[in-house]
């Protein structure tokens, strides 16, 4: 869909730059410690 | 993507398939970890729900396929668990400030360039339909045919979400306009009751493992 309302491409362009930027920001945390403890539990179970 | 045979039916998975369904589920936390945090605004909440879905993900193992993607798989379980608790929030009644609160401020991290929690303000502020459109296309790089799916919807109604949430983030910045972290921003208001009420109508629940 093109911008609406006069918005410029560039505008557009930036936020979702900054969109994915945000999410991948999260995806390259170390992962907290309630994670593998979560995980070694699953393992506990099998 | 999810098996919708009764329990009895489903094929017996190896020792091997229950440790690839572990490797898979395992290099996925962080991608639930960043849709989670996307659609819920706060860290800890976020992970919470992480956490849950992970349980729930466990527990349903048998019902996912090998060899389809774990991603979307496990996205539709965290997106049910979210809808799932905003509506438990709000039948105990206890939505109204807390939830506000939860929505509008944004993530603390004070490490966080300031244009990230701009722009995490900004994206809170988008009805929740057009976040999570945009959130799985724009940001976690599925098709519009997985978001569809994930979301339980027509590819052309993603498409549409995605388009405006696009511009409304576009105008958003072009104005300046970024919602600060106020609770008194009229919009800010407005986006949380729009939120509720979508909510509370239990809108756009995904078929997979309820």
């Amino acid at each position: 869909m093109p911008p609406q309302g006069g918005r410029s491409a560039h505008g557009e362009a930036d936020w979702t730059k900054g969109l994915k930027k945000l999410y991948d920001s999260v995806v390259d945390e170390p992962l907290p410690d309630a994670f593998r403890d979560l995980l070694s539990k699953l393992d506990s179970e099998d | 993507m999810a098996d919708e045979r009764p329990d009895s039916e489903l094929p017996k998975r190896s020792a091997e398939d229950r440790r690839a369904f572990k490797r898979e589920l395992t290099e996925v936390i962080p991608h639930l970890r960043a849709f989670a945090r996307g659609l819920c605004g706060r860290p800890d909440m976020a992970d919470d729900l992480v956490q849950e879905a992970l349980l729930k993900a466990w527990a349903a193992q048998d019902r996912f396929e090998p060899g389809t993607s774990m991603r979307a798989w496990t996205f539709v379980i965290l997106r049910n668990a979210y809808l799932t608790d905003m509506r438990r929030n709000r039948f105990r009644g206890e939505y109204d400030e807390s939830v506000a609160e939860r929505i509008l401020t944004a993530p603390a991290g004070q490490e966080e360039p300031i244009h990230l929690s701009d722009m995490h303000r900004a994206l809170l502020t988008l009805p929740p339909e057009r976040r999570e459109a945009l959130l799985l296309v724009g940001a976690g790089g599925f098709s519009y045919e997985e978001a569809a799916s994930i979301c339980g919807c027509a590819v052309g109604t993603i498409k549409s979400r995605v388009g405006r949430a696009r511009a409304a983030l576009a105008a958003m910045i072009e104005d300046g306009n970024i919602p600060d972290r106020s609770l008194d921003d009229p919009s800010a208001h407005r986006a949380i009751l729009e939120e509720l009420e979508d909510v509370a109508a239990g809108n756009g629940q995904a078929v997979a493992t309820r």
